[in-house]
C-alpha cells in the first residue's frame, strides 16, 4: 500500500472542515413491486415489513462510517418504486401509502424516503390520477416523504394533460401547507427525462428496472470546487480551470465510490451509482453560484454564467466518471436557488432571475430547482415553466425538473425560510403574461426526432 | 486495518505524550507519527495499525473525539483508505 503523505491528509481535513465536503446521501432503492397486494391495507404492512428488515442498519452504518472515516454522511434515504404502481394493484386512497412510509422514516430515523410518484411521460394508467390527486394531501400529512411525477421524455414526448394537472398540484401543495411558507411545494418535483436510480431528493425513486435494494451514494463539494478556483491566478485560460474542476471532482467521487462500497458491504446489499453532482446547502462557500462567480463574474446571472456552469457541468462529469464504478442518478452540478447562499444573493441583488436560471437550465444537470414565486401565481404560469422546462429535457436529452414553490400570502421581493438543507431566499419575479389557451389544450407534444435513434 | 489519526489545536506541553498513550491503552500501534507548528498552532498526523485494538474500532474513535474535546483539541480518526483512494489513482 503507498504510504500516504502528511500534505495529503491535510488537504482532506481542509475540504471537510473548511469546504464542506461532505456525502450528502447514502440513498437505499428498495423494490416494492413484491408488496402489491390487491387489499391496501395488506400492501402497507408488507411494505412496512420490507423497508423496516432491509433498511435496519442504514442510519447506523452511515454514523458509523461517518465516525471511522471521518467524512461526514449528512442523509440517510430511501427511495422506493413509483407507488402509483402500487395504487394500480390496491386501488383505496394513496395517502395510506404515504402514512405508511412516514411510519418507516420516523421508526428509522431516515431523513427523507422519495418515491410518491408517478411516470405518465405518456399517459395515465391505473393508479397515475389517484396518485398525483393525492400528493398535497400526502405531503401535508407527512414530514419525510418526497413526491415527483415524469411528465415528460424524449422518447415519449411531453404529457401536456399531466403539465396541466401539476400546476394545479403544486399550488394545492402551497395551500395546504401554507402556514409552513408552503413546504409542502419544496417536497414535489416535476420532471422530463427522470433517472431510476438518483439518490437526490425530492427527485428519487427506485425504477422498475433497478434491482431488489441497492445501495446508491451522491456526493457534494461546490465547496472544495469554489476553494481550487479561489486559489487560481485570474488569467488562467479557461481550458485550464476546467483541469482543476476535473481534478477535484475526481477526488470528490473517489470518496464517494469508496464510502458506497464500503456501505454496500456493511448492509449486505449490492452497490448501485454514484451520482457525480456538486449539490450545494445554504452554508457560506458551498455555492455553485460562488464557482461561477470565481471563474469571473461579478454576480451569478451576468452574461457568462450560462457558459461558465456548461464548463462546469462537463469538468465535474469528467473528473467523475473515472473514480466512480457505476455512475448514474442525476450527475452534474445543481443550481437550487434557496439552497445556495450564491444564488440567495444574486436574486436579492437583482442579477439573477427566472428567465436565466432558465437558461442555465439547459446545460445544469437538472432544472428549476428551489425557486420562490408569489403565493398569488395562477396554475396555468405553473403549467407553463413545468412545459418549458420539460421541452428543454426533452429536446436535450436531459433530465429537467421543477421544483417551484409558490408561497402564499408572500408577494415579490419577500423573504421565506424553509430552514435546513431546504434553504432561504427571496420571493422572485414570474412573468405573468397568459398562457390559459396553450395550457388548456391539453394533449401531447410528440416526442423529436431526437428520439428515432435505432 | 491502517488508520491516520489528526489532532490540531493549540500547542502546549504533551499532547505527544497524550495520544501516544491513548493509543497504547487500546492496543493500537503508532506507525509513524508526523508534526509541524504553525503560528502556534500544532497539526500532529499519526499513522497508526489496529489490527489488535481492544475496543471496537467506532468506541476507539468516538473516545479521541471526546478526549479532543476535554483537551480543546480537534482529534480525528480515519481510516487510511480514504487518502488511498482520494489521492491515488
Amino acid at each position: 500500500m503507498n504510504e500516504v503523505r502528511t500534505s495529503e491528509i491535510l488537504e482532506t481535513i481542509e475540504m471537510i472542515d473548511k469546504e464542506c465536503l461532505d456525502i450528502r446521501t447514502i440513498t437505499m432503492g428498495i423494490s416494492l413491486l413484491d408488496c402489491a397486494d390487491s387489499d391496501i391495507h395488506r400492501s402497507c404492512e408488507k411494505i412496512e415489513k420490507k423497508i423496516l428488515r432491509l433498511a435496519k442498519d442504514l442510519v447506523k452504518t452511515g454514523e458509523e462510517i461517518s465516525l471511522t472515516y471521518g467524512i461526514p454522511v449528512v442523509n440517510k434515504r430511501i427511495s422506493v418504486t413509483p407507488i402509483a404502481l402500487l395504487c394500480a394493484v390496491s386501488g383505496g386512497d394513496p395517502v395510506e401509502y404515504a402514512l405508511t412510509l412516514e411510519k418507516c422514516a420516523r421508526e428509522l430515523n431516515i431523513d427523507f424516503i422519495g418515491g410518491y410518484s408517478a411516470l405518465v411521460q405518456k399517459g395515465f394508467s391505473a393508479g397515475d390520477r389517484e396518485l398525483i390527486e393525492s400528493i398535497p394531501r400526502a405531503l401535508a400529512a407527512t414530514e419525510h416523504i418526497c413526491a415527483s411525477v415524469n411528465v415528460g421524455s424524449t422518447k415519449a414526448g411531453i404529457n401536456m394533460d399531466a403539465v396541466k394537472m401539476m400546476g394545479r398540484i403544486v399550488r394545492e401543495c402551497a395551500e395546504l401547507t401554507a402556514e409552513r411558507d408552503s413546504l409542502g411545494a419544496a417536497k414535489l418535483v416535476v420532471l422530463c427525462n427522470a433517472p431510476e436510480d438518483n439518490p437526490f431528493m425530492a427527485g428519487a425513486f427506485h425504477g422498475v428496472g433497478e434491482p431488489d435494494a441497492e445501495i446508491h451514494v451522491g456526493v457534494s463539494g461546490p465547496g472544495v470546487v469554489r476553494a481550487v478556483l479561489a486559489k487560481a491566478d485570474k488569467t488562467l485560460p479557461l481550458n485550464e480551470i476546467a483541469e482543476l474542476v476535473k481534478r477535484t471532482a475526481f477526488k470528490i467521487t473517489r470518496m464517494g465510490q469508496l464510502v458506497g462500497s464500503v456501505a454496500s458491504q456493511k448492509l449486505g446489499v449490492p452497490a448501485g451509482i454514484v451520482d457525480l453532482s456538486l449539490a450545494p446547502t445554504p452554508a457560506e462557500g458551498d455555492s455553485v453560484a460562488e464557482i461561477l462567480e470565481e471563474m469571473g463574474l461579478e454576480s451569478c446571472g451576468a452574461y457568462g454564467t450560462t457558459a461558465c456552469l456548461a464548463l462546469l457541468n462537463d469538468a465535474v462529469k469528467k473528473g467523475g466518471v473515472m473514480a466512480a464504478q457505476a455512475v448514474g442518478g442525476l450527475s452534474g452540478s445543481f443550481i437550487p436557488v434557496s439552497e445556495d447562499a450564491g444564488m440567495i444573493r444574486a436574486v436579492k441583488r437583482g442579477t439573477l432571475n427566472l428567465e436565466k436560471l432558465e437558461a442555465m437550465t439547459a446545460v445544469c444537470s437538472v432544472g428549476l430547482d428551489m425557486v420562490i414565486v408569489p403565493g398569488d401565481t395562477p396554475a396555468e404560469i405553473l403549467s407553463g415553466v413545468i412545459a418549458d422546462e420539460a421541452a428543454i429535457g426533452m429536446v436535450n436529452l436531459k433530465t429537467t425538473a421543477v421544483r417551484i414553490i409558490p408561497t402564499i400570502g408572500k408577494t415579490e421581493g419577500e423573504h421565506v425560510n424553509f430552514g435546513g438543507l431546504l434553504g432561504e431566499g427571496d420571493v422572485m419575479h414570474i412573468n405573468r403574461t397568459g398562457n390559459a389557451v396553450l395550457i388548456g389544450r391539453g394533449g401531447r407534444i410528440p416526442s423529436p426526432m431526437q428520439a428515432l435513434k435505432n | 486495518m491502517k488508520a491516520v489519526i489528526t489532532t490540531v489545536g493549540k500547542d502546549r506541553i504533551g499532547i505527544l505524550a497524550m495520544m501516544a498513550n491513548a493509543c497504547a491503552d487500546n492496543q493500537v500501534n503508532v506507525l509513524d507519527v508526523s508534526q509541524t507548528i504553525l503560528d502556534g498552532i500544532f497539526t500532529m498526523t499519526m499513522v497508526v495499525d489496529t489490527e489488535a485494538l481492544s475496543v471496537p474500532l467506532s468506541d476507539f474513535a468516538a473516545y479521541l473525539q471526546e478526549l479532543g474535546d476535554k483537551n480543546g483539541l480537534v482529534i480525528r480518526l480515519m481510516n487510511k483508505e480514504i487518502f488511498d483512494s482520494m489521492h491515488r489513482v
